[in-house]
């Protein structure tokens, strides 16, 4: 380890050696994609290309938040949060009178992300669905104006849920210290999720363009069908199998229970966010990462995997 | 004019190289950071946008950071040469904030309804000096920031500007979210991601509005209301 740069040195050499794999997939997909074109030319793979490219960018800086320090990963998903917060109150209609209100709802975000930095629980999983959910009507009773209100309220309460309370459930998996007998802690769990929950996505999309005959959820996604999910649900099982013995402390059952949690949550996340985005009338939720669309588009998956993960983790081991 | 705390200049005010200096420091550190990280911009056709002046940028007005933004989408060698136009009533209002204007953001100052009290006033007159240099103008053509998100009518200072340099081209913009971020009469911004549509240029001397002001400022209301009509903005009620 003492080849390594100062930085690295203080992260488990598992969470190292998949980070790695991560870089070798990218190079893999980065030669399949150049390969394609050499010897299919007539395949339009600009959008694959740029989906690549933006692949790229987004292993290098969830490379650096999560091997700088434990303080730089909390800032970069609180930073997730806010993005994605913001991408949705620009896509929601929201109402003049409550400026004042999305500023206060963005002031969540650090306070959130602040109780998980303490490692204080309690606080972490009723913030946002009690004070928040108390607070923000008070806020615009204060205000007064009271046409749209439920609407306005209801409208908040659940992006703050989606894109705050769910992704902060990566953060307190990252601080979570290493489970009874295990080796490694958090950021092994991170990777975990966040590994399978991207690479379930990629295989769903895979299996549906290759096989897909029967459509899961037409009206609201139509590109979804259950050869993509299902074919998606075995890729992560596989993965979960042969990964769990090295980043988490899973026997083989709990692994495969992990792998289908991930696979079939992450497919619920990315129908949910599409339903979302079909009654909004707009294809991509945003223009941030070039291929994929919008930070939405990118953690749909996570929004319902993280959650759903981190308590049947916390279940077993916490 | 009683109420200006400085001076109009007779010429276009000039900003030294120490006040470039400041420019480049308050567009990099202050500027280009917050509409990085707060806003997120989303712009369509960056392309068309001059990369070298003279030329003037047309576009609706919403918020104070309109000017910031359009600013910082330009090449960073442009910069010292961007100059808006704005309100001499509002800007020349205290010496700091006159300072701040004219000598960091490049402001050239125009007194709004100066020809009626006096008609010898020329409220162009720094616009096609700056021009004649080879500089980009930044025009809000609706003379206020208004309503936040509504558009208002279009004053005429534009076309007859366009038409006495007919070479120049003129770009018309559509911003929108801005108005969201930071209202007139807000003190604290919000966050929204925004949208800039750029459009093709058109020039004062082209043949279908060649000395006709009126079907000039049509077509230009007409192109910006174009690009407006090109998103779905999420409705603010």
């Amino acid at each position: 380890m003492n080849g390594l740069p100062p930085f690295l040195r203080n992260l488990p050499p598992v969470v190292l050696a998949s980070l790695a794999s991560i870089f070798a997939l990218l190079v893999a997909a980065t030669l399949v994609v150049q390969l394609l074109g050499r010897v299919k030319p007539g395949l339009d793979l600009a959008e694959v290309r740029l989906r690549v490219r933006s692949w790229w960018v987004m292993a290098a800086v969830f490379s650096v938040a999560m091997a700088v320090s434990r303080t730089i990963s909390l800032v970069f998903f609180a930073f997730v949060s806010f993005l994605a917060l913001k991408e949705y109150l620009s896509l929601i209609p929201t109402r003049r009178a409550d400026r004042r209100v999305l500023f206060w709802a963005y002031l969540a975000i650090p306070i959130q992300y602040w109780w998980i930095a303490r490692e204080w629980y309690e606080m972490f999983i009723i913030f946002v669905p009690i004070y928040v959910f108390l607070f923000i009507p008070l806020r615009m009773v204060l205000i007064g104006e009271t046409a749209g209100f439920l609407r306005a309220a209801g409208t908040l309460h659940w992006g703050m849920m989606v894109t705050v309370f769910s992704i902060s459930h990566i953060a307190y998996l990252l601080v979570l210290p290493p489970a009874a007998g295990a080796r490694v802690g958090g950021a092994a769990l991170v990777l975990f999720l966040v590994v399978l929950t991207q690479i379930n996505d990629v295989a769903q999309f895979l299996f549906g363009k290759a096989l897909g005959r029967h459509r899961a959820v037409p009206t609201v996604s139509p590109g979804k069908t259950y050869e993509g999910l299902l074919g998606g649900i075995a890729v992560t099982l596989v993965l979960s199998l042969l990964l769990a013995p090295w980043l988490t402390p899973f026997n083989r059952w709990q692994a495969a229970a992990a792998g289908l949690i991930i696979g079939l949550g992450g497919f619920i996340g990315d129908v949910v966010i599409s339903a979302l985005k079909r009654d909004l009338g707009i294809k991509d939720s945003g223009t941030l990462l070039p291929g994929h669309g919008g930070i939405l588009d990118r953690i749909d998956s996570l929004t319902y995997t993280a959650p759903l993960f981190f308590h049947f983790t916390a279940y077993l081991f916490y | 004019m009683g109420e200006l705390a400085v001076p109009l200049p007779t010429e276009a005010p000039a900003p030294g190289r120490f006040a470039h200096a400041l420019k480049h420091l308050f567009f990099a550190l202050v500027v280009r950071p917050l509409v990085l990280v707060l806003l997120g911009l989303n712009v369509r056709r960056r392309e068309l946008l001059p990369v070298a002046g003279p030329a003037i940028l047309v576009a609706n007005h919403n918020s104070h950071l309109d000017t910031l933004v359009l600013m910082s989408l330009l090449p960073g060698h442009l910069l010292p040469r961007v100059r808006p136009v704005a309100a001499a009533d509002y800007f020349l209002s205290s010496r700091p904030l006159a300072w701040f204007s004219m000598q960091v953001l490049g402001v050239l100052p125009v007194v709004r309804g100066g020809r009626r009290a006096d008609p010898t006033y020329d409220p162009l007159a720094h616009c096609r000096q700056v021009l004649d240099r080879g500089e980009v103008v930044i025009v809000f053509p609706e003379g206020s920031r208004g309503e936040a998100e509504r558009m208002a009518a279009f004053k005429s200072g534009v076309a007859h500007l366009a038409a006495e340099r007919p070479a120049v081209p003129v770009v018309p913009l559509f911003l929108h979210g801005l108005g969201k971020t930071l209202p007139k009469g807000a003190l604290l911004p919000v966050p929204f991601f925004c949208d800039v549509y750029v459009g093709q240029a058109l020039c004062g001397g082209e043949a279908p509005w060649c000395d006709d002001r009126k079907a000039f400022l049509a077509e230009l209301t007409h192109r910006v209301e174009a690009l407006a009509a090109e998103g779905r903005p999420a409705a603010w009620e």
